[in-house]
């Protein structure tokens, strides 16, 4: 009997050895279908570049965002010098926008990436103890309740307008949505065998939760996130552009279609247009490492 | 069956409801500012402030204040606008009416297009049509509303004069149905583009989904026509995720309209809850909110109960 | 009298990473009121076989790219869609594994058996609803109206299979495709939907062909086997012949692998024999080796059996079968 437990638990320990190397050769094998998927790729370099460009906006950006000259405005894309022409303070584009992405990604990646944390563990604990998840959820959908829009604008309502007001919003907005993410996925796992197993072998219950349904909930997670951060980033210029974020002169891609609306009779479409493209394709690009970062961490949700 | 579902569900919404009005009268109940003060003015004394606030409940505990609100919301009065001195409800109600116009031009736009741009990619899986469609879709699934907004008035309006940029309906010719289709056609597109594009990706997946099941097969090994299966066994069987997509796109047709509706001088619940903010006037915002959210949670007991009357296991 | 004749019929899938040979010359026919199973391991190629017939193999990757499937004086090889329409459901008729997931679930049973009794048919409703109940007692359902009225998820797996098998009967087909019908059911039940199955073969004269990885089934159901091996058929003849003079190594495995068929002699004192398995899996479908497919899992393997594949030696009474090294004859 002693000797089939010694035998059982060496047996286990060479399964868990085993288990590490998979999990290392796992990684390598989802780099390598994440850098086959071609279109996650071009979107990881669109993100990558928007993020470095938006650090290094000042040695990158050809003139000061702010400082506008009168005599130019106006003028279109190609003007010698100023690539993306220049708004209606004669500010040129181009620096604007490198120094607006400072702003705009900096509204969508640091509230995403806070709930990244509390959605997780509020999902995780819905999730697997239900009496409390229901509870929790319930409360959850008055949030639900409200269209995100809606609910922003009432915030913003209430402290003000500013960079802090948008990310608060934005926290607040968001977090119903991922902790969802995390309580279906949960749900989902907890009830598959290896968390039956896990029990048998006489594991806690915060053991179960954080070390077997937790690596599993997080490729759902993650993906949710990556795309999120797309939406949110939207969803925050939306709010600048209303007024309710950052204050001129200061602007994010938001508000720079806010100054580019009262000149739209006057023939310079590109100010307000050209941020609401960079926007999109920065967003599409989070959409595409989301999809290909879907398919490399899940090798059952592989689709067409 | 689905009577009982029914029923379990509308008992569900009544929390929410209750949540929906806490928190709205909460949010009010938080900005910062005494509007005793502000009816007042600058100059009033503070023991005239406080008799004020004595007198319109200000002083009274949370509770009370919430009660007394929520008894007032109960019997239709909102109260009254701060800038414009008029009672809100009956103000906003004509103005919500025109939101809901928007977002229903938007729901139209965004089901009938997206449900047939999406069936016709899946017919056509893996061709060009439907690699360039797809890929278009995911652009216009990231386009911010007023952007598109934005656009689609400086392409259509400005530039092609084809179409109105602003208002709901034509000054001159009055409330005509032309006029408004006219007026209502560049915001509905701009507020339905990005649930269209959502809605034509999972119309897709889901139909190849569908096509590729068991029970396809048997009617195909049958001798059942392509197109009967098609319109009665696939399309009955995607229905259920498609309408739970749409009610998840309502919010955001909700959401946007409310951008859109700013750009495009609609004269909705959105633009006015905005006006509203800019003059701070608050119980207009909190009406408007309030409006906008209770239409929101019925419309999402509606699609689930039809998502329900298409549950099989439910019917008996 | 010859009912389906298939020659060396090839189907092959293009993949992104080659071209899987999933059927690769088989050989085969079925007679007018006779029962073929056709039995092999998952992958073998033989429910593709099975589609095939009916021209139902997954398009665009499918595609049967050699042999001939004569049917009723006619190839069905050749066939366009819109003819293949004319003989699904009316001459050839197939049933699937899965009872469950082969009913629409949004629909009643009786919606859907009209919709297949009328199209066939072309009857008013009241005429059909009379015809499914015939069908109904003609599977031994006689709870009509509860049947009929009830989704696919409120009847049992084996009431399931026989509105199934009633919906394949509504037009008399000659031929009958059954793949794995009871694979997905209880053993009691399994019984049950084979003499099922016996009766209609016997009462209607409708052919059979068994599709099974179950040589158990064989036995008591099937005139003719043929064992499906990695796309190809190794052993082929009456049931039989077959059963007591297997020839193949592989045939010999699979029927020891089973209880009820296993021809070892006792090993012990009380009668009781053992059951042996056949190690190893199936080759890869993308890279079939030059010899014969069987020669990493065979325990009668030469140098002969690497080199290329056995053509058919036949034996008498029709038995046929391909290998280097046959088994030789058991008691």
């Amino acid at each position: 009997m002693e000797r089939d437990i010694i035998v059982v638990s060496r047996e286990l320990s060479i399964s868990k050895h085993r288990v590490n190397r998979i999990k290392s050769n796992t990684f390598r094998q989802s780099i390598r279908v994440f850098s086959k998927d071609r279109l996650a790729v071009i979107g990881a370099v669109i993100v990558l570049v928007s993020i470095l460009s938006a650090v290094f906006a000042p040695f990158i950006a050809p003139y000061a965002p702010n400082i506008g000259d009168g005599s130019k405005r106006l003028l279109p894309i190609g003007t010698p010098g100023h690539i993306l022409g220049l708004d209606e303070q004669g500010r040129d584009i181009l620096s604007r926008l490198i120094y607006g992405g400072r702003l705009s990604l900096l509204s969508a990646i640091i509230p995403i990436t806070f709930m990244f944390a509390i959605s997780l563990a509020l999902g995780l604990i819905a999730g697997y103890f239900t009496r409390l998840g229901e509870v929790i959820m319930r409360i959850l959908d008055v949030l639900f309740a409200f269209p995100t829009a809606l609910l922003a604008i009432a915030i913003s309502a209430i402290i003000g307008s500013g960079l802090t007001t948008i990310m608060l919003s934005i926290s607040i907005v968001m977090l119903p949505y991922m902790t969802r993410v995390v309580y279906t996925s949960t749900m989902n796992e907890k009830n598959k065998e290896y968390v039956e197993a896990a029990k048998a072998l006489g594991a806690t219950k915060f053991e179960i939760l954080f070390k077997e349904i937790l690596p599993n909930v997080l490729t759902d997670i993650i993906v949710y996130t990556t795309t999120l951060m797309g939406t949110t980033i939207v969803f925050a210029s939306g709010l600048s552009f209303i007024g309710l974020g950052i204050q001129p002169p200061d602007a994010d891609w938001g508000r720079m279609v806010t100054g580019g609306i009262s000149v739209l009779t006057q023939g310079a479409p590109h100010i307000a247009t050209i941020p609401g493209l960079v926007i999109l394709i920065v967003a599409t690009a989070f959409n595409w490492v989301g999809d290909g970062l879907q398919s490399a961490l899940d090798p059952y949700k592989r689709t067409q | 069956m689905i009577v009982s579902y029914v029923i379990k569900r509308i008992f569900y919404m009544i929390p929410i409801l209750f949540g929906v009005s806490l928190l709205v009268f909460s949010m009010i109940y938080l900005i910062p500012g005494d509007p005793a003060r502000m009816m007042l003015g600058q100059s009033a004394s503070p023991e005239a402030v406080q008799q004020l606030r004595d007198k319109l409940g200000f002083n009274d505990p949370f509770i009370i204040q919430y009660g007394a609100w929520l008894l007032d919301v109960l019997h239709g009065d909102l109260g009254t606008s701060i800038t414009m001195r008029i009672p809100v409800t009956a103000f906003l109600i004509p103005k919500l009416l025109n939101t809901l116009i928007l977002a229903a031009g938007g729901l139209i736009i965004c089901v009938i297009i997206g449900i047939g741009v999406g069936i016709a990619a899946a017919l056509r899986k893996y061709t060009w049509f439907d690699r360039i469609i797809m890929f278009m879709a995911q652009f216009g699934a990231n386009a911010p509303a007023f952007w598109l907004a934005i656009t689609l008035m400086w392409l259509f309006s400005i530039k092609l004069g084809w179409l109105p940029s602003s208002g709901m309906y034509d000054v001159r010719t009055g409330d005509t149905f032309t006029g408004l289709l006219e007026h209502l056609i560049l915001p509905a597109f701009a507020t339905a583009t990005v649930s269209l594009a959502v809605i034509a990706r999972l119309t897709r997946s889901s139909l190849i989904d569908v096509l590729n099941a068991e029970f396809i097969k048997t009617f195909r090994a049958n001798g059942i026509s392509e197109s009967k299966i098609i319109s009665k066994h696939a399309f009955r069987n995607i229905l259920p995720p498609l309408i739970n997509m749409i009610g998840l796109q309502i919010g955001y047709l909700l959401g946007g309209a409310l951008f859109v509706e700013v750009v495009f001088n609609w004269p909705g619940i959105g633009s006015q809850i905005y006006a509203s903010i800019t003059s701070q006037d608050l119980p207009m915002v909190q009406a408007g909110v309030l409006f906008i959210a209770i239409s929101f949670v019925v419309v999402n007991l509606i699609n689930d109960v039809f998502i329900a009357s298409l549950n099989p296991r439910l019917k008996n | 009298m010859t009912l389906l004749d298939i020659s060396n019929l090839q189907v092959h899938f293009t993949s992104p990473n080659g071209t899987v040979q999933a059927v690769n010359g088989v050989d085969f026919s079925i007679n007018h009121g006779e029962i073929m199973a056709l039995v092999g391991e998952s992958g073998s190629g033989k429910s593709i076989t099975g589609l095939s017939i009916l021209g139902l193999v997954p398009k665009p990757n499918g595609k049967i790219v050699n042999g001939s499937m004569m049917f009723n004086g006619s190839n069905l090889v050749d066939k366009t869609e819109k003819e293949f329409r004319e003989i699904r459901g009316k001459e050839i008729a197939m049933i699937f594994q899965n009872p469950l997931t082969a009913m629409d679930p949004s629909f009643t049973v009786g919606n859907q058996m009209l919709e297949i009794i009328k199209y066939r048919q072309g009857l008013s409703k009241k005429n059909g609803l009379l015809e499914a109940k015939k069908l109904l007692d003609l599977v031994g359902i006689h709870d009509h109206d509860r049947v009929i009225n009830s989704y696919p998820h409120a009847l049992s797996g084996g009431m399931r299979q026989r509105v199934m098998i009633a919906m394949a009967l509504s037009c008399k087909p000659k031929l009958l495709i059954a793949d794995e019908p009871t694979t997905a059911l209880d053993a009691t039940i399994q019984m049950q939907i084979l003499s099922l199955l016996k009766r209609i073969n016997l009462e209607l004269g409708t052919s059979i062909l068994f599709i099974t990885h179950d040589f158990g089934v064989v036995a008591n159901l099937c005139d003719k086997v043929a064992v499906m091996y990695a796309g190809r058929i190794l052993e082929y003849g009456e049931t039989q012949e077959i059963l007591t003079k297997p020839k193949h190594p592989y045939t010999k495995g699979l029927m020891n692998a089973m209880p009820e068929t296993s021809i070892e002699q006792p090993r012990d004192g009380n009668g009781k024999k053992r059951l042996e398995q056949i190690d190893g899996s199936p080759p890869d479908l993308l890279n079939l080796p030059d010899g014969c497919s069987f020669f990493d899992r065979c325990n009668r393997a030469t140098d002969k059996c690497c080199t290329a594949f056995p053509d058919i030696t036949t034996k008498t009474n029709g038995h046929l079968v391909r290998c280097f090294n046959e088994e030789e004859v058991y008691v």
